[in-house]
């Protein structure tokens, strides 16, 4: 027998964990991985909430949310490869073409 | 039983997250990422959850990471440059970090709910109900899906092409 805060403190240092990455990293690589960490956090507080609530649209949303962060890997992976080509790095500090 | 399954699991997941954190290279990153998205979908398990604790694993640590592992090891990323965080950052942001967690934990204490506790196998999540529930309820979700995978899948090629403009 769990206690359902469990899973949610699980779920709140995964996803604190990809807020931390997502800020002090600096390869971009790294910052995609870091968003990955916090959507699987937010799955994983959707599961707990859907057994604690007995239904299944719990797992229903798990599956958008991970085909969204299917789409949005292969894209942003896309445009990673597509960036190095032209500026060499990976580094995000140095993408700043858009800065003023 | 259960107890002891979930912390062993969680503590990998939690010691995944900081290794994660911690890493200086990204292919280490990326293999700790790994070490995570597993044991999720053994938590997963440990909620009844069978349908998406397969999908975790064939998607999550299966397709998006091999794709990352991929990109990692084809553009040769180097090591992670380390920043020295600025002052303001380290006056103001720690203890307002400090600050906001005492606030956060102690307006949730006040509220807190009665709270159950979860049995082993509550609830199982077979493939055959999410199924069911995923063409009817939500089919028109479902469908959107297919157009934004369509999407995706286009724009990954337009994007890595090499243009002869």
């Amino acid at each position: 027998m769990i206690p359902i805060s469990w899973y949610l403190l699980l779920s709140a240092f995964l996803f604190a964990c990809g807020v931390t990455g997502f800020l002090t990293k600096r390869n971009v690589i790294t910052l995609f991985m870091s968003i990955e960490l916090m959507l699987n956090g937010v799955n994983l507080s959707f599961i707990a909430f859907a057994t604690r609530l007995q239904t299944l649209d719990g797992h229903i949303f798990v599956f958008f949310v991970m085909v969204v962060a299917a789409a949005e890997a292969a894209v942003g992976l896309a445009i990673i490869i597509s960036v190095y080509r032209t500026r060499e790095t990976l580094n995000v500090d140095r993408v700043n073409l858009l800065k003023l | 039983m259960h107890q002891f399954l979930f912390l062993l699991f969680g503590a990998f997941c939690v010691g995944g997250a900081i290794n994660l954190l911690l890493q200086k290279k990204t292919i280490n990153s990326a293999l700790s990422l790994i070490v995570v998205m597993g044991s999720l979908a053994l938590i997963y398990l440990l909620l009844g959850a069978e349908f998406v604790a397969v999908v975790q694993v064939i998607i999550y640590a299966g397709a998006i990471m091999v794709l990352y592992v991929f990109v990692i090891m084809l553009l040769n990323a180097g090591d992670e440059e380390v920043v020295k965080g600025s002052n303001v950052a380290k006056i103001f942001g720690i203890p307002g970090l400090f600050a906001g967690g005492i606030i956060g934990i102690w307006v949730l204490l006040q509220h807190r709910p009665a709270e159950k506790l979860l049995p082993i196998g509550a609830m199982y999540g077979p493939a055959d109900k999410v199924g069911e529930l995923l063409f009817t309820k939500y089919l028109l979700a479902f469908e959107v899906t297919s157009i934004l995978v369509l999407i995706a899948i286009m724009g990954a090629v337009v994007l890595t092409r090499r243009s002869r403009v």
